[in-house]
């Protein structure tokens, strides 16, 4: 049986009577098939019982919440059971020597990019981008430290935003990125998408032998998971982005999926619905992988990542992030 | 000189020297992954594991449970995990699979048990059962200890390997958990 994700966007309850996983709201009691569920998100005012969350840990099933805003909270990150000393060091190893950090946080920047490019391509707006970044991925490649990482990444970003907007209906243009709070639909919807991004990495990771807080880009452990951070970049542009796009391009959302509050404009609830179940489409779609020979879901794209990246820190194959060929 | 596994007292432990067998630190998995693939072994013994998400690993566990549920089960002997046991004259060590594709796997893995137990001082005789096809099949030590060694041997040295052997690509790979890992 293929394990699914689990999203509760109403209110209600969950809790365990024997061996079941119920959820229950003013509609009813709904038995949940637990071996059947990989992880859950929670968008609703849920009550999560003491005992439900037992039972959750010893099934290794990871829960995230999400505020009123469709904000990442946190994740209920059962006891990791997969346990590798020797990866922990090596991951420590990597972060440790300067060179071999310099390495990675460069390639995370490097396919970042190249999605962005591929995306441009895509979306016919490319104009000028691809010229203007073989000459920022000479400076990434020049770069001494994370900050000049970080800065070329910025650019190259803000080049990519530019050029976006270029394909974006009228009212849907982002202008400029701005995040807490997101000032416009676009930037809600984004923010929105890329939180439910990073969740979805966060519970890949759980499901392998890497330390999630571990990272090269951004700084271990600063907030949150950072690899996960470090892995969303690959992902944003070929998950969150193309989404983004399709969703308004397509006309699936109107100025009346959006709300404005005093935190900015956010997505309603049949917003996030809708998004949310789009979501959950476009990582279910599969696509064929030229090493493997076989179809993998896109979700299945990120776990792989987090493979190949396990095989650049034990030394088997240097890492190549992952570049849309689809 | 026999074995109670169910002895906690510091005087019976006294009375077996030789365990646990400080020179037998591997377990019958690494044994059965030696002759099914060096690569999976050493990602295996890593701590890299990737049973948790294989199928034909739940079946298996769900054969040995169900099929097998009045047996004394899961028996912990030092380093060696015995799915069953049952004791007559002599201790009789019993494997479950699921088919016989990796039989020579299998045999090496029963081998191994009979060796350690032999080593501290119980004799007993192997039994591999096949419940998906009604078969059985006994595996005796007699004359194959210097098999059994060179096997130890070999599965200590994949072990110290810096990184894990390369891969070699076989029809088996599809069924193998660890096929995405090694291949991507």
């Amino acid at each position: 049986m293929r394990k699914r994700s689990l999203t509760l966007l109403s209110d209600g309850t969950l809790f365990r009577r024997e061996n079941t996983l119920y959820f229950e709201n003013e509609l009813g009691r709904r038995p949940l098939a637990v071996e059947g569920i990989y992880d859950i998100y929670v968008y609703g005012h849920v009550t999560i019982t003491s005992q439900a969350l037992h039972f959750l840990a010893q099934k290794g099933i990871a829960v995230h919440f999400f505020n009123h805003y469709g904000h990442y909270d946190g994740s209920f990150y059962p006891r990791e059971s997969l346990n590798s000393g020797d990866l922990v060091i090596r991951q420590a190893e990597h972060y440790l020597d300067g060179e071999k950090r310099l390495r990675l946080a460069r390639l995370f920047v490097r396919g970042s990019a190249l999605n962005m490019e591929r995306n441009l391509k895509r979306w016919k707006v490319n104009d000028g981008f691809s010229e203007e970044l073989r000459e920022l991925l000479e400076k990434l490649e020049g770069a001494r430290k994370i900050t000049e990482v970080m800065n070329v990444e910025a650019r190259i970003r803000e080049a990519y935003y530019s050029r976006w907007d270029g394909h974006l209906p009228e009212g849907f243009k982002i202008v400029k990125r701005t995040r807490r709070p997101p000032e416009n639909e676009m930037n809600a919807l984004i923010s929105f998408l890329n939180s439910r991004l990073y969740a979805t990495i966060v519970s890949e990771l759980y499901n392998t032998q890497l330390v999630p807080t571990v990272s090269y880009l951004h700084e271990p452990g600063e907030r949150r998971f950072s690899l996960a951070l470090d892995l969303s970049e690959i992902f944003k542009p070929i998950v969150a982005d193309r989404l983004a796009t399709r969703l308004v391009t397509k006309r699936m959302l109107s100025k009346g999926h959006f709300r404005e509050e005093l935190k900015g404009v956010l997505l309603t609830k049949e917003g996030m619905k809708k998004v949310l179940s789009e979501y959950e489409k476009e990582l279910s779609k599969s696509v064929r992988h030229p090493e493997l020979k076989k179809n993998v879901t896109k979700k299945r794209l990120i776990r792989l990542e987090a493979y190949k990246l396990i095989k650049h820190l034990i030394g088997v194959k240097e890492y190549e992030p992952l570049v849309a060929w689809f | 000189m026999s074995y109670d596994p169910n002895c906690n007292n510091e005087n019976c432990n006294a009375n077996r020297a030789e365990y646990p067998l400080t020179d037998l630190l591997i377990t019958g998995t690494e044994i059965n992954y030696l002759f099914i693939c060096p690569t999976k072994l050493w990602y295996f013994a890593k701590g890299i594991t990737m049973e948790q998400e294989n199928e034909w690993v739940d079946l298996g566990r769900f054969l040995h449970e169900q099929r097998y549920a009045n047996e004394e089960k899961e028996v912990l002997v030092g380093s060696i995990k015995i799915d069953f046991i049952r004791r007559g004259d002599v201790i009789e060590v019993h494997e479950v699979k699921l088919s016989k594709s990796m039989e020579k796997a299998h045999e090496m893995q029963a081998l191994y048990y009979l060796y350690y137990l032999k080593k501290l001082g119980i004799k007993a005789r192997a039994v591999l059962h096949y419940p998906k096809l009604n078969e059985t099949k006994e595996v005796t030590l007699d004359g194959r200890e210097g098999e059994i060694e060179k096997a130890i041997k070999e599965v200590e040295r994949i072990k110290s390997l810096p990184a894990p052997p390369k891969p070699v690509k076989l029809k088996k790979c599809l069924k193998c958990a660890y096929y995405e890992l090694c291949w991507v």
